[in-house]
């Protein structure tokens, strides 16, 4: 076990590492020069576009360049945001809470409910089993922005229930009790975690649905129910049980899925977290943000990959104890 | 799943197979059709009292803030966004089923170092790498907007051929055909390639759904198919102003949307059950 | 002796093509004895498992059991019973063990969870008190170091103490029958025999009744008390396990014994029975065997029932009234 795991964070971190090499080039190769627009919009002198260049480094030839870009990730420094002309790194550091309490709840909601209900299909069958599906089939065609948009409008607006944006009223009484914040904070909350996790809880839906109706179709199912354990046990504790790894491997389509919607939904609900911070980046062309965010988005994700492949191992005996 | 094309009358087999092609097919009819019967998208006939009004008879989808016809700007819409995703769509699957053959096929170090290349590509959202590339370029091209696309979708579908080749790599007509001399060149592309032919089919139709989403994220965000093009995820954005007076702007190029892509799922859950047949 | 467990006409039907239905088990009749080994012998297809899945309703969806079937354990009529009464009857009063012991034990859970999870569900026992019979169990069936063998996931079992835990497991509800649906069939021919004898001294140590499923005619010799050799669902012949072996008299039944190869005796060719088992929606008319049996007999289109051509001994065939 010891071995398999230290292969595996091996692995991920040579993914890391590719995938930020990747990115350099990537860089590198985009057409166009971060630094036009913003002298088009701020009327920069040809002096002051000589002192930018060189404090971000744009005259440089490609490998003093990415030598700079290595040293600088691993001192900590992905240099300096162009629009808050703040360092990159604070800025992300300010606004990653934000997205991993969002991100945080999603991933309960998507967990819970989407296994839930997928497991539900694959028990019941029948009506339950076609209207779930076709909820779930047109779900996951629903565009996230979209979806924002019209939940914002309808709940936010005109029903006026939760509150449209940002992540806490600014309104609330400094010496609020921690209850009130705590509240305050999950109104705040529904519309973006909801959303988010719209698309991600059909696409668990249909992949337990489908590990599901297999694991219950194992003779050791029937076994049980013919030594007379209940049906309900049968159901969830030798069917679901079995088909839960499946499941946890989905993080690895998952995570993506959440990181790129967020961009969206953070930016229409305001929630102030890395993915409306990587669209405000877009809108300024503030391309060393752009990049930071990138890379410590890149980062998490393959972390989570990680942790899914951990727990994965963790819930089947045979890869734990062969 | 077998690896030859499906025969035509089995995708239909499922009704809802049956229903997301009819559906694709109204779409993709809607939109060529459209401008014959519906006033131009680019019309903005009387902008100061024909702005912003609800579905009626004379526009059933409603009038934006410039007067312009909903649905005559969906219908646009869909064309814009149908065009996009299959050139873009048919350009990864080309990249991914070139580069999945040749690492499955030649295996070692070859195989290695492109898969780990793709590990880490996968790793990327597509999503920020898009960004990336298309926040530098000022007043990007359609052609390339569709290159870049293309370009990024690739890594997925190279795993999955290489997937396919690595089974059929021990084959009998493998075999045969190198012992009859052919060289590895002709092996890959006229004796595994036209195999792999029907998963990817089933990916490119999934495909299609995933690129009309992003492409529509783009445009939302500003950097995808720009103005005066309609598209479909910039009518929305578009709309976001209007939301409380006039949510039809916004909504009716989302169900747009929603209801292209479910059509495409659909079929594509239709060829996948075509080609994995199911035994009496 | 005491019977335990009568089968009296089970018949079960699947749907077939255009809204008819098919009967893969057609009539099935047969009594289980306290202490008494029946081996219902025939190839796949002949419906024996099925009728095994049948006497505890767990006959998988779309089948179901006709109605004139009965099943009945004591006084208790198993087809009648419907939701908490059934299932205190399966694994209490009658238990299975079915063929392929690795996919037939959930992998994620221990051996000691699996036992113990049947002995909470039919007697109201502290944990300890369940952990303890279940050791005792794994002793019984003759399982070595049954104290660490708890703990183990079947992964990590031989084929052979995979099976001796499903008929552990089987035992824990202490049941009066015991259905082995194919016990050996997934298993080494060395570890085969030590398993039929675990369940020989079980039946013996318990009183159980056993119903022995299997298509080897090898297994069944010193092992069964009674035969009952089953045909496109129907039991075709039915003797004593000596009778049987004697003195074969259906048909069907000589094939079977003509086609095993024999270790001793004179060497000659194997004589297969010719074509395959028809399936359920083709089945010949009348006499379901005469289009595989070498005897073409003149009242072949009429379904025979079974007829005695010994002490004990039926086929199910006109040739008992004597040959024509």
């Amino acid at each position: 076990m010891a071995r398999w795991l230290a292969g595996r964070i091996a692995q991920a971190l040579l993914t890391a590492v590719i995938a930020v090499v990747l990115m350099f080039f990537l860089m590198r190769a985009a057409p166009g020069d971060p630094l036009a627009r913003l002298s088009e919009d701020r009327q920069l002198s040809p002096e002051a576009v000589a002192v930018l260049r060189a404090r971000y480094d744009l005259d440089v030839p490609a490998g003093r360049q990415f030598a700079s870009f290595v040293g600088g990730l691993v001192r900590g420094d992905l240099g300096t945001s162009i629009s808050h002309d703040r360092p990159v790194t604070s800025l992300l550091r300010e606004r990653l809470p934000a997205s991993l309490y969002l991100g945080g709840t999603v991933l309960i909601l998507t967990f819970g409910l989407g296994s839930w209900l997928g497991a539900l299909q694959a028990i019941r069958r029948g009506a339950l089993d076609r209207i779930l599906g076709a909820a779930s089939l047109t779900l996951y065609a629903v565009p996230s922005f979209w979806l924002a948009l019209l939940l914002a409008w309808l709940v936010g607006v005109e029903w006026r229930l939760l509150p449209v944006g940002g992540m806490y009223d600014p309104f609330l009484p400094d010496d609020a009790g921690a209850a009130a914040r705590l509240a305050d904070l999950a109104r705040h909350l529904v519309l973006p975690a909801v959303t988010l996790a719209a698309v991600n809880i059909a696409a668990t839906m249909r992949y337990q649905r489908t590990a599901m109706a297999e694991a219950l179709a194992q003779p050791f199912v029937g076994a049980a129910r013919a030594r007379g354990v209940g049906e309900r046990r049968v159901n969830w504790r030798h069917g679901w049980r079995n088909a839960l790894f499946p499941v946890v491997t989905l993080f690895g389509l998952w995570l993506p899925l959440l990181v790129t919607g967020s961009v969206f939904v953070e930016k229409i609900f305001a929630w102030p977290g890395l993915g409306a911070l990587a669209a405000d980046a877009v809108a300024t062309r503030d391309y060393p943000l752009l990049m930071g965010a990138s890379l410590l988005v890149t980062l998490l994700v393959v972390a989570g990959t990680l942790l899914a492949d951990i727990a994965y191992a963790a819930l089947d005996p045979r890869v734990r104890r062969p | 799943m077998n690896g030859a094309l499906p025969r035509a009358g089995s995708i239909l087999g499922t009704p809802s197979a049956r229903a997301g092609l009819l559906a694709i097919t109204a779409i993709l009819l809607f939109g060529a059709l459209a401008p014959l019967a519906l006033p131009d998208p680019a019309a903005q006939p009387d902008i100061v009292s024909g702005a912003l009004q609800p579905p009626s008879a004379a526009a059933p989808f409603g009038t934006d803030e410039l007067s312009r016809d909903v649905l005559a700007r969906v219908a646009a819409g869909a064309r814009v966004s149908l065009t996009v995703a299959a050139i873009a769509v048919a350009l990864a699957m080309t990249l991914g089923a070139l580069i999945g053959i040749v690492a499955g096929y030649a295996g070692g170090a070859v195989d290695a170092v492109l898969m780990r290349i793709v590990d880490g590509a996968l790793a990327v959202p597509r999503l920020f790498v898009l960004l990336l590339l298309l926040a530098a370029w000022e007043r990007m091209p359609l052609v390339a907007l569709i290159g870049l696309i293309g370009v990024t979708g690739w890594f997925g579908t190279s795993r999955l051929v290489r997937a396919e080749v690595l089974r059929l790599r021990e084959e009998g007509f493998v075999h045969a055909a190198r012992a009859l001399g052919a060289g590895p060149g002709r092996v890959m592309f006229r004796h595994l390639l036209p195999n792999t032919l029907g998963p990817l089919l089933v990916a490119a139709t999934l495909a299609v759904g995933d690129v009309i989403l992003l492409e529509a994220g783009l445009s939302f965000l500003g950097l995808g198919v720009r103005p005066p093009t309609p598209s479909w995820g910039g009518m929305i954005y578009d709309g976001r102003a209007v939301l409380t007076v006039a949510p039809w702007v916004s909504i009716f190029p989302g169900l747009a949307i929603i209801a292209t892509v479910l059509s495409v799922n659909l079929l594509a859950g239709g060829l996948k059950a075509a080609l994995s047949p199911r035994d009496a | 002796m005491t019977t335990l467990l009568e089968v009296k006409n089970l018949r079960i039907s699947f749907p077939g093509d255009a809204g008819t239905r098919v009967y893969p088990v057609d009539g099935v009749s047969f009594v289980l004895e306290r202490g008494r080994t029946l081996a219902l012998v025939g190839e796949s297809g002949s419906g024996k498992s099925l009728t095994a899945l049948g006497m505890l309703q767990l006959v998988p969806a779309p089948g179901r059991i006709e109605p004139g079937s009965v099943v009945r354990l004591g006084e208790t009529d198993i087809l009648a019973l419907k939701g908490e009464s059934l299932r205190r009857i399966r694994g209490r009063r009658i238990a299975m063990i079915f063929q392929d012991p690795m996919t037939s034990l959930n992998p994620v859970f221990t051996v000691e969870s699996q036992i113990t999870e049947v002995v909470h569900a039919h007697f109201d026992v502290s944990r300890g008190e369940a952990r303890d019979r279940a050791a005792a169990l794994l002793e019984e069936v003759g399982i070595p170091d049954p104290l660490a063998r708890l703990k183990a996931y079947p992964h990590q079992l031989s084929g052979g103490m995979r099976q001796r835990v499903m008929i552990a497991i089987a035992l824990a509800g202490q049941p009066e029958v015991l259905i082995a649906d194919e016990p050996t069939t997934a298993l080494d021919v060395t570890v085969q025999a030590q398993i039929l004898e675990v369940l020989d001294g079980l039946r013996e140590s318990h009183g159980m009744a056993v119903l022995l499923i299997t298509h080897d005619l090898g297994i069944v010799a010193g092992r069964a008390d009674r035969v009952a050799v089953m045909y496109a669902g129907q039991i075709v012949e039915s003797a004593p396990t000596a009778s049987l072996f004697a003195r074969p008299s259906h048909p069907y039944t000589q094939g079977l014994f003509g086609s095993v190869p024999r270790l001793t005796g004179a060497l000659g060719r194997l004589s297969p029975i010719p074509g395959n088992v028809p399936p359920p929606d083709a089945w010949p008319s009348g006499c379901r065997f005469r289009t595989r049996c070498p005897i073409v007999h003149p009242r072949s289109e009429q379904a025979p029932p079974l007829l005695p051509v010994g002490p004990d001994h039926l086929i199910r065939c006109w040739l008992a009234e004597g040959p024509e």
